[in-house]
């Protein structure tokens, strides 16, 4: 039977240079955080944005959901996404309707 | 009573492949990470939604706070980074190096952990409570922010807890029931950690029930599964520290 097996063809360099873009990223968010250069709601867009990305390289290359077999990768991604993308539509929206409409 | 008899699980043809392909064990952790990031989910959304619908919403983070969280982001980030080589050492079946990289991993766990102890007892001792806080009139924040943020220093300490009990096996249980009794007797009894370091003695517990149940030399999936659960706990953080700390910056 076929097992995958992790860390298959990644190095000690590879995991470093995710760690320090990982770093990086952050170190952006925290200037872009003190710097205010944009709204709340925009700011939050962003450092998801960023989030997501973040979450993309530790997931990939930390936990090694890329060399999984695709049907795993994509079951795992798609459902969990799906489950975020429903809770997005009934929160933000709403959120966003009090700030530009008011609360009746 | 009739005889059970077990099935030798790599017996070639015992069993259909996989339809994932991997062993069992990762495949359950996976699922439960899948069920576990709904939870933090419904538990930061609400945060986000209070944060930009309201705008009195507190700002209470300043540059002290911000560096502070910071460092606990920077200490996550290497503790992924210890981690990831301890699965690489566990694969080539370097056994030293994988308890050291385990150690080096439960070691920035724990200092994310006290720094966050910190940031708890400093925004306590400015009378913020989980319905109430002294810089706005929204109750909401500190419930929110309790809540969240408590919800993932529960998870890091069972984390830490998980990869002692994997790289040291029964001998971590001396050394995390010395570290309840050390914790409890220093932490004031005013503190909200008098208490909260009671989970110390129930994970002792919970791991002694393991350990002496099922005794094992945990081998390189062990060690590949465990290493999910932390690399989990650190992809959360990246998502509670801009959405709770960054947007409420205050300069």
């Amino acid at each position: 039977m076929h097992h995958t097996t992790a860390a298959q063809g990644e190095t000690k360099a590879t995991y470093l240079w995710v760690w320090g873009a990982l770093l990086l990223l952050t170190a952006v968010e925290v200037v872009l955080a003190y710097k205010r250069v944009l709204p709340p709601v925009h700011m939050l867009e962003v450092l998801l944005i960023l989030s997501v990305v973040k979450a993309g390289l530790i997931t990939m290359y930390f936990m090694h959901l890329k060399a999984e077999l695709p049907r795993m990768r994509w079951l795992l991604t798609v459902s969990v996404t799906a489950c975020f993308a429903l809770m997005w539509i009934f929160f933000f929206r709403d959120a966003d309707r009090i700030l530009t409409l008011g609360v009746k | 009573m009739a005889t059970v008899q077990h099935a030798v699980h790599d017996t070639q043809g015992a069993y259909e492949p996989s339809l994932f392909g991997t062993y069992s064990k990762k495949i359950g952790m996976w699922l439960f990470l899948a069920s576990d990031s709904l939870t933090f989910g419904a538990l930061l959304f609400p945060y986000s939604y209070g944060r930009i619908s309201n705008p009195a919403w507190p700002t209470p983070f300043g540059k002290e706070s911000i560096a502070n969280a910071t460092i606990m982001t920077a200490c996550l980030l290497s503790s992924s980074l210890t981690m990831v080589l301890a699965v690489m050492a566990a694969n080539r079946g370097d056994k030293p190096w994988t308890r050291n990289w385990l150690l080096a991993t439960m070691f920035f766990g724990a200092a994310f952990t006290v720094l966050h102890a910190m940031e708890w007892t400093k925004l306590i001792g400015e009378n913020m409570t989980p319905s109430g806080n002294p810089w706005s009139a929204v109750p909401l924040f500190g419930g929110t922010f309790f809540t969240l943020t408590g919800m993932h220093m529960l998870h890091v300490t069972i984390g830490v807890i998980y990869l002692g009990v994997i790289a040291l096996r029964k001998k971590f249980l001396p050394v995390l029931l010395a570290l309840w009794l050390v914790g409890w007797l220093i932490t004031p009894a005013s503190s909200v950690f008098h208490a909260g370091i009671h989970v110390l003695l129930v994970g002792a517990i919970v791991s002694a029930i393991v350990l002496f149940l099922k005794p094992k030399d945990y081998d390189a999936n062990d060690v590949e599964v465990s290493g999910l659960y932390w690399h989990f706990v650190d992809l959360v953080w990246m998502f509670i520290f801009p959405l709770v700390y960054l947007m409420s910056t205050k300069i």
